[in-house]
């Protein structure tokens, strides 16, 4: 127990930093993808628009609802949702508590690609080209044309080999024109994030530090006792599996006594253990049977009681009568000896 | 506890240099962004000053909020200034110490970025070209004042095709570039003139109240800490009781209606006492489906 202690020490004083570590490689992941995404502005008058706020605003989506996925807590919380009351009482500060620290860590991903989009330029750029204003950065002397002509123009400011409104409006100035509006979004995005992320943090002392101590406490609590509810579980299950196939290969023995009478030989005392070990198989046909039978017909997942040395037999030693029949002579072999 | 001993006594004797290593992460972090960010003036009248202006201060301000928020001792410190007196009385010297720490670590991200800013030039061009005198500059001294405010806004950009190969464009660049690096050094030069003078005198004021100002503020911090670590403890302990009184109830529970005594002789196995009475399929399902519906009160006494 004591490793599995020391396990678990390690992985609560470290889970909060554990997911701080997932939080930080999805957002070092989502700088990544933006740099290895091909950006191909359309440069056609309403595709533009589409394109634009389509890559800015759905990878930040399918983000969020990844860190929610690969957040190991969710299914806690679920379960803690919708869990019958039975003899322990909800808490709805709880569950506020474990869904607020979630979605602020699954926050950082989106909010990362949106300032990266935002400081890079090339979907404001792309998304806006066509509402560029003309008159105050343009060629106002220039010919009039019709207002489609002028969007179609203008659409293809992004496409800087494709561009032929040199005239118009300089691909240079209108670029730079956007591209400015674009970073001080992105640096008042990331600045309002940032103050956000500040307050939360730092009014939370100052208002509700018992509650939050409480419901934080109480968390941790919930999830340690799931994992330690898992191990138990484990445990309790490998038990039964050994009891269990130990037996199977005890009643296998004692049929092959039963049918064959063919006593096994009591080994010396000092074959010891190894010979206990054998369990009375002895032999290639015998092995092949007791694989066979296990193949076959397994063993019900009901354990008896081991035997009495004595074989002084006691009321309520009966088998429960609602198991299905195994097909096991010796059963029958066994309870006559009471 | 052995473990425990040592993991707590690397944090106590390293919470200032985790801290320092944080802060000089973040100055890192900020010179690389500056390198990685793509400035770009607008070469606009109007937007040239916000632009500039904008990337000069607005960063700084994050950076710092920042570095407020990665510091850990900032929440102790916020905690203590608003815990109610209790049995334990406030120390005002503890809190303005801790606060005074606290702010020195996190500004040193923002100055980093400021001074970069100014030794590069490239935002102090951007943001004063249109405020230069026009006169001092032969390119420009012919010009009418509307068509000026225009040309001077441009001269940020090098490759717009009126600016090109303009001689009064590079003269002007150079003038605000070199005043921009006279700023970025002199601030440099002073900050560091006052951190040394602040360090040096600092011992020859109230060090005693210093001493003891940092002691507590230090055992606040491990105190917390230490405090966290055994909940934490104490959260498992009281998961591992309440688990086994929930096994041990629902053992009792198929006793009384099986009548199925589980054997406990000294010829039972080792792993019978694992098993808990539990030996059945039926009984096994029972049990996980008693821990969904009904899940034990909170209560190990």
């Amino acid at each position: 127990m004591d490793k599995f202690r020391m396990i678990f020490q390690f992985f609560q004083s470290n889970q909060e930093s554990f997911m701080n570590g997932i939080c930080g490689i999805m957002a070092l992941a989502s700088t990544q993808m933006y740099s290895a995404f091909d950006f191909n502005c359309p440069c056609l008058p309403h595709y533009n628009l589409a394109y634009g706020l389509g890559i800015l605003l759905v990878p930040p989506f399918i983000l969020f609802l990844l860190g929610f996925v690969l957040n190991n807590n969710i299914s806690m919380l679920a379960e803690e949702w919708r869990r019958p009351r039975g003899r322990r009482g909800k808490d709805a500060a709880v569950l506020r508590y474990m869904f607020c620290s979630m979605a602020q860590r699954a926050m950082i991903a989106p909010a990362v690609w949106l300032s990266v989009t935002l400081l890079d330029g090339k979907c404001i750029t792309c998304a806006f080209c066509t509402s560029v204003p003309v008159g105050s950065l343009g060629n106002a002397s220039h010919p009039r044309l019709s207002q489609g002509e002028i969007q179609r123009l203008l659409a293809r400011i992004p496409c800087k080999d494709i561009y032929t409104g040199q005239q118009l409006i300089a691909n240079e100035v209108a670029v730079r024109y956007l591209r400015c509006i674009s970073q001080a979004l992105g640096w008042c995005f990331v600045l309002l994030m940032t103050t956000l992320a500040f307050l939360v943090r730092s009014l939370r002392p100052c208002f509700s530090q018992a509650a939050f101590l409480k419901s934080r406490y109480w968390s941790h609590y919930i999830d340690i006792e799931r994992k330690l509810f898992d191990e138990t579980c484990a445990e309790h299950a490998r038990s039964f599996a050994k009891v269990c196939i130990q037996q199977f290969f005890e009643s296998m023995s004692k049929d092959l006594v039963a049918t064959h009478c063919h006593l096994p030989r009591k080994a010396p005392a000092d074959a010891g253990e190894a010979a206990e070990k054998l369990l009375g198989i002895t032999d290639q046909g015998t092995m092949n049977m007791a694989l066979k039978s296990w193949h076959r017909c397994k063993p019900p997942l009901h354990l008896h009681p081991p035997a009495l040395p004595t074989g002084n037999g006691w009321a309520g030693e009966g088998q429960p009568p609602s198991h299905p029949s195994a097909p096991r002579r010796e059963t029958a072999a066994y309870y006559s000896w009471v | 506890m052995d473990r425990f001993r040592m993991i707590f006594q690397y944090f106590q004797s390293n919470s200032e240099s985790v801290m320092n290593g944080i802060c000089g992460l973040l100055a890192l972090a900020s010179v690389k962004m500056y390198s990685t960010f793509d400035f770009s003036c607008p070469c606009l009248p109007r937007y040239n000053m916000a632009y500039g202006l904008g990337i000069m201060f607005v960063p700084p301000i994050i950076l710092f909020l920042c570095g407020l928020i990665l510091n850990r001792q900032s929440l102790v410190m916020l905690e203590e200034w608003r815990r109610p007196p209790g049995c334990r009385k406030k120390d005002l010297a503890v809190i303005r110490y801790m606060c005074s720490s606290i702010m020195q670590r996190a500004m040193v991200a923002p100055v980093v970025w400021i001074v970069v800013t100014l030794l590069d030039g490239k935002c102090l061009i951007c943001a004063f070209s249109g405020s230069v005198d026009p006169k001092k500059f032969v390119g420009f001294a012919n010009v009418s004042t509307e068509q000026v405010q225009q040309l001077l806004a441009k001269v940020p950009c090098k490759d717009d095709e009126l600016m090109r190969n303009s001689t009064s464009r590079k003269a002007v660049s150079r003038y605000l570039r070199c005043w921009s690096q006279a700023l970025g050094w002199s601030i440099l030069l002073i900050l560091i003139i006052a951190a040394f003078l602040a360090r040096w005198l600092r011992p020859c004021f109230n060090q005693a109240t210093l001493l003891q100002a940092r002691h507590w503020s230090n055992y606040i911090d491990i105190e917390q800490k230490i405090f966290e670590e055994t909940c934490c403890e104490h959260s498992r302990l009281f998961a591992h009781k309440c688990i086994l009184h929930f096994f041990e109830s629902m053992r009792q529970e198929i006793k009384l209606h099986s009548f199925s005594l589980p054997r406990e002789g000294e010829g039972a196995e080792g792993e019978e006492d694992l098993l808990q009475g539990i030996t059945d399929q039926d009984q096994v399902n029972k049990l996980l489906k008693t821990w969904y519906y009904e899940k034990p009160p909170l209560d190990v006494s």
